[in-house]
């Protein structure tokens, strides 16, 4: 296995399906002579040409659009948003014609094309920059929704979305382009929809995805540490359809659960992970689940107003004595 | 002189179209005023925008293209589907929100869909669909074809970011698509002056370095003539066109909306209505003695048989099964 950074994983994701497919391209801002804002198309333009690595405008419902137009087409289109919250100026392509026009065309016209791109706050970058958009897009019917925390899963979740018949999100994180971890080469697939055992425990559950799978690792880490208590680490990887014989499973053998997630608290992804283990494994809970979340107000620039407003390893391990009644 | 020939080549190869367009705006007049009863008697569901007015640029346009070129269109949609050739049973099918109905009754009248006629809806948003117009033509780019995709929209529709956003890019990449927008005077109850800064569409396709033109909207041979032109563009060069099409709506923005009153005057609708699209091809062809009032009253019934067999086939047709709820949210 070679070790490689999240960047060039999902680089050899795009390579390796553009080579085995030719109706793939990628399309986006600075994505071919510039090599992608964040790298992640480094080297493309040069192996593929212009045809398929598509400089644009700076107009994200323009080619969002024509992302959906080209699927119709019979292409399979890879959408990068600079970041998604430019993506938000798209939200009527991702949700009134790509999640939509399959079933309102009564089965006649797939759309398998995939939007991809950091999410989530960075360091310092402001309200409108700073912003986890999963629990927008979890909502939606006709879109899958996958948030790969590691360099091997953002090869593995990236190949399996372009080769899906369904509009597919890809949700990356700008602070994880540079990490690095041990991917398989060649033909390494994970499917959408199966989450994963970060960490194996007994005592408690900690449901996480994307960034915040590294805040519950640390979290398990210091529990361990410093209160004897084993904690599981589920990486979701999927947010629709969400993994719910994993969440199930892992609550089952644990009793208790704290979802870690970005984005804000009110009508959040981790209200639907509670709904699940509330509805199915009520039984089986010896406490009420508890949720960590970005603080329910717009990213503040400060550095120290930031970290308080992001979800912390410091938090995960306060909810965590809540739930096992340590306090 | 060469102009002149040209001509002549043109008139000669209208001439055998001439009564397949005349044959096919009726069927959509009949098949609207048809769409109205049933909407009145509760046949028919939620909003229903009616073509009637407007035929000639659905006919004009769609009979200058080929099997396998793309149709593309906003929610008002009828005509270009009939047009395209889906059947008046599906289409009034779908309507009635059946199963044999041309999106198996999970569309409804906004939202027609037959693939295999490459007509790509049917889609609800202002605007949002002229981007997956562009879309259509970079795959036919993508892969050499020489097809094009047209893509209908109302004039309203100008003034949305996607617009400007599709022509710039369509310029740019030089894709193959036809923009045809029906200026019917009215987005709903709004006059295009009221709330347009520049009230030619056509001078969109400067700021876009974009081929355009203006096209009588109530002459059928007009808008074929102009649609022939954007074709040729098209297929030789990849290059998009900008048509503006001047119409009229003669019905209210929807089912549920007025014909006039605050908006328009009555006496202004009427005026419109001496433009007639249909009459005029009827007389242009009585006068050419190609077509006697006999032969136009046959057609008429025709037509009018066609359609009363569409509303006794979507009538008699199965509501989709209750486990369609949820089927078709994704693919395989």
């Amino acid at each position: 296995m070679a070790t490689l950074t999240y960047r060039d994983a999902l680089n050899q994701a795009l390579r390796e399906e553009m080579q085995r497919d030719p109706n793939v391209f990628l399309m986006g801002e600075e994505v071919g002579v510039y090599q992608g804002a964040y790298k992640v198309s480094r080297g493309l333009l040069e192996e593929f040409g212009p045809m398929r690595i598509v400089d644009t405008p700076i107009a994200e419902l323009g080619f969002a659009g024509i992302g959906v137009g080209a699927a119709m087409g019979g292409l399979r289109p890879v959408i990068e948003f600079m970041t998604w919250n430019f993506a938000v100026l798209a939200l009527d392509q991702i949700v009134n014609s790509a999640a939509k026009i399959l079933y309102e065309s009564g089965g006649q016209v797939p759309i398998p094309i995939v939007f991809r791109g950091p999410n989530g706050a960075a360091l310092q970058l402001g309200a409108q920059h700073s912003q986890a958009w999963e629990s927008w897009l979890s909502h939606i019917p006709g879109l899958k929704v996958v948030a790969p925390a590691t360099p091997a899963d953002a090869k593995g979740l990236l190949k399996s979305a372009i080769r899906d018949n369904n509009p597919v999100i890809v949700l990356e994180g700008e602070m994880l382009y540079n990490n690095k971890g041990e991917v398989p080469e060649g033909e390494h697939i994970v499917p959408i929809g199966q989450a994963d055992v970060k960490r194996p425990g007994r005592d408690v559950t900690l449901i996480c995805h994307s960034k915040t799978v590294a805040v519950a690792l640390k979290a398990a880490d210091q529990l361990a540490e410093r209160e004897g208590v084993s904690a599981e680490v589920l990486d979701l990887r999927s947010l629709r359809p969400l993994d719910e014989p994993a969440i199930l499973g892992s609550v089952a053998r644990t009793n208790r659960a704290v979802v870690v997630e970005e984005g804000w608290p009110h009508a959040g992804l981790g209200a639907q992970v509670v709904d699940v283990i509330q509805r199915e494994a009520f039984d089986q809970l010896d406490a009420p689940v508890l949720r960590v979340t970005q603080a329910d107000v717009p990213m503040p620039y400060n550095k120290q107003l930031e970290r308080l407003a992001k979800a912390s390893p410091e938090r995960v391990v306060a909810a965590v004595r809540r739930v096992l009644y340590l306090d | 002189m060469a102009t002149a020939t040209a001509q002549t080549a043109t008139r000669t190869a209208h001439t055998a179209l001439e009564p397949r367009m005349l044959r096919q705006m009726l069927l959509i007049r009949r098949f609207e005023e048809k769409a109205a009863e049933a909407y009145a008697l509760g046949k028919i569901g939620g909003f229903c925008h009616l073509y009637i007015g407007q035929e000639a640029v659905a006919v004009g346009s769609l009979t200058a293209l080929r099997d396998d070129d793309y149709v593309i269109s906003s929610y008002r949609e009828h005509g270009q589907a009939l047009a395209r050739g889906v059947s008046a049973n599906a289409v009034m099918a779908e309507l009635f929100g059946k199963a044999t109905g041309c999106s198996s009754g999970k569309g409804g009248s906004m939202h027609l869909f037959d693939a295999g006629k490459r007509f790509l809806g049917g889609h609800g948003i202002v605007g949002g669909h002229i981007p997956l117009a562009a879309g259509l033509g970079f795959a036919i780019r993508y892969k050499g074809g020489d097809q094009l995709c047209i893509c209908y929209f109302g004039e309203a529709a100008v003034n949305i970011g996607a617009f400007h956003e599709t022509l710039n890019m369509a310029s740019v990449y030089k894709l193959p698509v036809i923009f045809c927008c029906e200026n019917n005077r009215y987005g709903m109850g709004t006059a295009f002056e009221r709330v347009a800064a520049v009230t030619d569409v056509v001078e969109h396709a400067c700021s876009y370095d974009m081929a355009a033109e203006l096209v009588n909207g109530m002459d059928v041979l007009a808008v074929h003539a102009a649609t022939q032109r954007a074709v040729e563009r098209a297929r030789k060069g990849g290059h998009p066109t900008l048509l503006e099409v001047r119409t009229y709506r003669y019905m209210g923005h929807s089912m549920s909306d007025p014909l006039h009153g605050v908006y328009r005057t009555k006496e202004e609708v009427e005026e419109q209505r001496k433009r007639d699209p249909i009459s005029q091809l009827a007389m242009k062809l009585k006068e050419e003695g190609a077509l006697d009032q006999a032969a136009l009253d046959a057609l008429d019934a025709e037509v009018h048989a066609e359609v009363e067999e569409a509303v006794r086939f979507a009538d008699q047709s199965p509501d989709p099964d209750p486990a369609e709820l949820t089927t078709h949210v994704l693919a395989d």
